[in-house]
């Protein structure tokens, strides 16, 4: 299935909730949609037949100034079309719901964009950080980002 | 003397007391410095938690601040096994985003040069894959071997392990003169020693009795946590990039996608997947043989290269088939020199997380020879 | 090496070697070090190689062991992060004296590619331990590790057993230092 029937699909069922399509060449075509809605979205596109995104690719964060970005690759086995999903949160109060119990591989995902990024997902049941150590404070990717000083009386910079 | 009382038992009282023990950072078999929280009852395994991060370099970080040629260098230390496969999907987004074509003769040379690496990359896995089993001897034999492909690289690129090798709109360098008898001679050597490696390891006794039915991973759990590459097709799923959706020109040679059968024990299992890399190794040998026979010696390799590397105003995800499995980067570009941001769609770390889901109930040997059988690289789940 | 080269001119009878005691024990000690097996990074990689038949790193009297415990020396081979400086202390600590420490490649021995922007890298290993050799290198060639080796096989065979405080205090002295 194409990028615009995929859409025209989506915006049938959920219409003002997708918000637009961008495809212009050389981006990927991604969907722009409403992030409160995000997962009842996102299990249409798992459990619709014609749909069928059985397999999340990849959760990207991004921070877009004053608000943060995620965007969600889907990819169907069956099918073999892949789609993208874009949903923008304010900084102040960045609140996504999960889609750890639709895809497994969210689980990690989303708690790489909180560690990373920032991002609450709302209703993840883990919600720690991953790669950087449980106790470290802040979340480095943002652009507006410190290096701290001292970390366990190690000096961090060089 | 009173009277017989008849003793009821609850047995569930009589549950012996789960313990926690922690495998790692420093353990031989954790393949680098994972660190594994398992929770065991008895010697069965109830629980495992990954504790991943302890080699987290700050990779997004270091692209943001550099320049795109710059980037490659980190990139490389990703999957530290497998570099050349690692270069190629990001240096394919930035010519994509810039459409640039790159000559016949880079594309034949990539192909090569990245499944050289596959075979490499193989090698180690199945050796320490062994080495977990307690068969030391493979990695001996494995690791003589891949010193043959590693000179090739090396005389390409000049380094031995980490080569950034890959140049937006070509190579970095040209191929040498004797380059096609060395590929050939190499592959000959690898086509000769993997039937010893097949009978040495892969369908020896005690190697089944600890490989087959252990860690079986059904396809559509598989696919729900997101595996890729050897995993998802040990499970039976033929999914493969370079078939599915081939990039480059893959298009143009003839190989198949091997898939688990089960042939040993059950669909899924550690052997299975084990079993998918070495005879990966076997079609990557037939892919280099038919890409150096087509592939044109005359040309120039950097005769693509764009004046500057500046990609115009968009995003875009690209991906190609790493050994491990699928590897993506999304690329956001905002006209700059640097980029504004690159994830890493990391093909370990996701394969690392299904740990939990398949190691559970097996023993706590077998625990060691499921992560093996996964082939993670701490470099690239850490990033 | 110096009481192997004796062994030349023997005392008349033959199997007798002069030699003191310190020397007896010092070239005991450099050619049977074992290193805990320990693979950090990339480097990690390549010092697998130098394990494997091509470069053969046994040759150098060195055996791998998994315990801190049994272990001469230590090869920091890698990247440091901040998350895993806490354990590579903790593993230092626990081995036992003597214990030297090899830092290989350019990561362990000052943060190498990662200096600037690695806000959760330690720039450089000897932030938290003492380092006796530094394999400067991203990777080291094999033969630049062994060459690290030998370095600290030299490094082992000329140390002072005896009355150690003493003569390193002499030698303070020639050095006009005065360390108390
Ligand atoms: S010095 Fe280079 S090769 Fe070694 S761990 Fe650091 S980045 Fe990797």
């Amino acid at each position: 299935m194409q990028a615009q029937e995929i859409f025209d699909k989506l915006k049938e069922k959920f219409n003002d909730d997708i918000l637009e399509l961008k495809a212009d060449a050389p981006s990927d075509p991604i969907i722009l949609i409403n992030g409160a809605e995000l997962f009842n979205i996102a299990q249409f596109m798992r459990d619709k037949e014609e749909l069928d995104f059985d397999y999340l690719v990849d959760l990207i964060s991004l921070d877009l100034g004053d608000n943060l970005g995620a965007i969600y690759i889907f990819y169907s086995m069956k099918h073999k079309h892949r789609i993208a999903l874009k949903a923008i949160v304010p900084k102040d109060n960045p609140i996504l719901p999960t889609l750890e119990n639709l895809w497994r591989t969210a689980d990690w995902l989303e708690r790489e964009a909180w560690d990373l990024m920032g991002i609450k997902f709302e209703g993840h049941h883990n919600l720690i950080r991953i790669l950087n150590p449980y106790d470290w404070e802040g979340h480095p990717l943002r652009k507006d980002y410190v290096t701290p000083e001292f970390y366990h009386g190690m000096k961090v910079p060089y | 003397m009173g009277e017989k009382r008849k003793i009821e038992l609850d047995y569930s009282q009589l549950d012996s007391e789960r313990m926690r023990l922690n495998v790692g950072p420093q353990h031989p078999s954790t393949h680098g410095v994972l660190r594994l929280e398992v929770e065991l009852d008895g010697e069965i395994v109830t629980d495992v938690i990954p504790h991943v991060g302890y080699l987290h370099r700050c990779f997004e970080k270091h692209c943001e601040k550099m320049e795109y040629p710059m980037v490659t260098p980190y990139i490389d230390r990703l999957d530290y096994i497998s570099s050349m496969n690692n270069e190629w999907p990001f240096i394919m987004g930035v010519e994509q985003m810039m459409g640039i074509k790159v000559p016949e003769k880079v594309e034949y040379l990539r192909v090569i040069v990245s499944e050289l690496n596959r075979i490499a990359n193989h090698q180690i896995a199945i050796a320490t894959f062994g080495l977990d089993a307690g068969a030391f001897t493979p990695l001996l034999w494995l690791f003589r071997d891949r010193e043959m492909i590693l000179a090739i690289l090396e005389k390409l690129s000049g380094g031995r392990l980490l080569y950034n090798y890959f140049r937006v709109g070509g190579m970095a360098a040209d191929i040498y003169p004797t380059f096609k008898e060395d590929v050939l001679a190499a592959i000959s050597q690898v086509r000769k020693t993997n039937p010893e490696i097949l009978n040495l390891l892969l369908l020896n006794k005690i190697f089944i009795d600890r490989t087959a039915s252990v860690g079986i991973l059904p396809a559509d759990v598989a696919i729900n946590y997101g595996c890729t590459g050897p995993m998802l097709r040990g499970s039976g799923v033929p999914y493969d990039l370079r078939r599915t959706e081939p990039y480059s020109i893959y298009d143009r040679f003839d190989f198949e996608v091997q898939i688990g059968k089960g042939e040993v024990g059950t669909v899924g299992d550690c052997w299975d997947r084990n079993i998918v890399r070495y005879r990966e190794i076997e079609q990557s040998c037939n892919i280099i043989e038919q890409a150096i026979n087509q592939m044109p010696m005359e040309g120039d390799v950097k005769e693509a290269f764009p004046k500057k590397v500046r990609p115009p105003k968009g995003e875009i995800y690209c991906k190609a088939e790493n050994p491990k499995g699928e590897l993506g980067f999304y690329i956001v570009s905002d006209g700059k020199n640097n980029p504004e941001r690159v994830k890493c769609r990391s093909t370990s770390f996701v394969n690392l997380s299904v740990l939990p889901e398949i190691s559970k109930g097996y023993m706590f040997a077998d625990l060691i020879m499921i992560l093996g059988s996964i082939d993670i690289v701490l470099g690239e789940v850490d990033r | 090496m110096g009481l192997l080269n004796r062994l030349n001119e023997p005392f008349e009878g033959g199997g007798i070697v002069l030699g003191t005691v310190e020397d007896i024990l010092n070239w005991g000690r450099a050619k049977s070090d074992w290193y805990l097996q320990f693979g950090l990074a990339c480097c990690a990689i390549e010092f697998m190689a130098v394990n494997a038949p091509h470069f053969d790193f046994m040759r150098f009297g060195t055996i791998p062991r998994t315990s801190p415990r049994q272990a001469d020396f230590i090869i920091i081979s890698g990247t440091v992060t901040l998350k895993m400086a806490e354990r590579i202390k903790r593993l230092y600590e626990q081995m036992s004296e003597p214990k030297y420490v090899i830092s290989m490649g350019s990561c362990s021995n000052c943060g190498g590619p990662y200096w600037e922007h690695g806000y959760h890298v330690l720039k450089g290993v000897d932030r938290i331990i003492p380092v006796d050799v530094y394999v400067p290198g991203c990777p080291p060639r094999p033969e630049a590790l062994e060459e690290g080796m030998i370095l600290l096989q030299k490094k082992i065979r000329h140390e002072a057993i005896f009355n150690k405080r003493k003569r390193i205090a002499e030698e303070d002295k020639k050095l006009g230092l005065n360390i108390k």
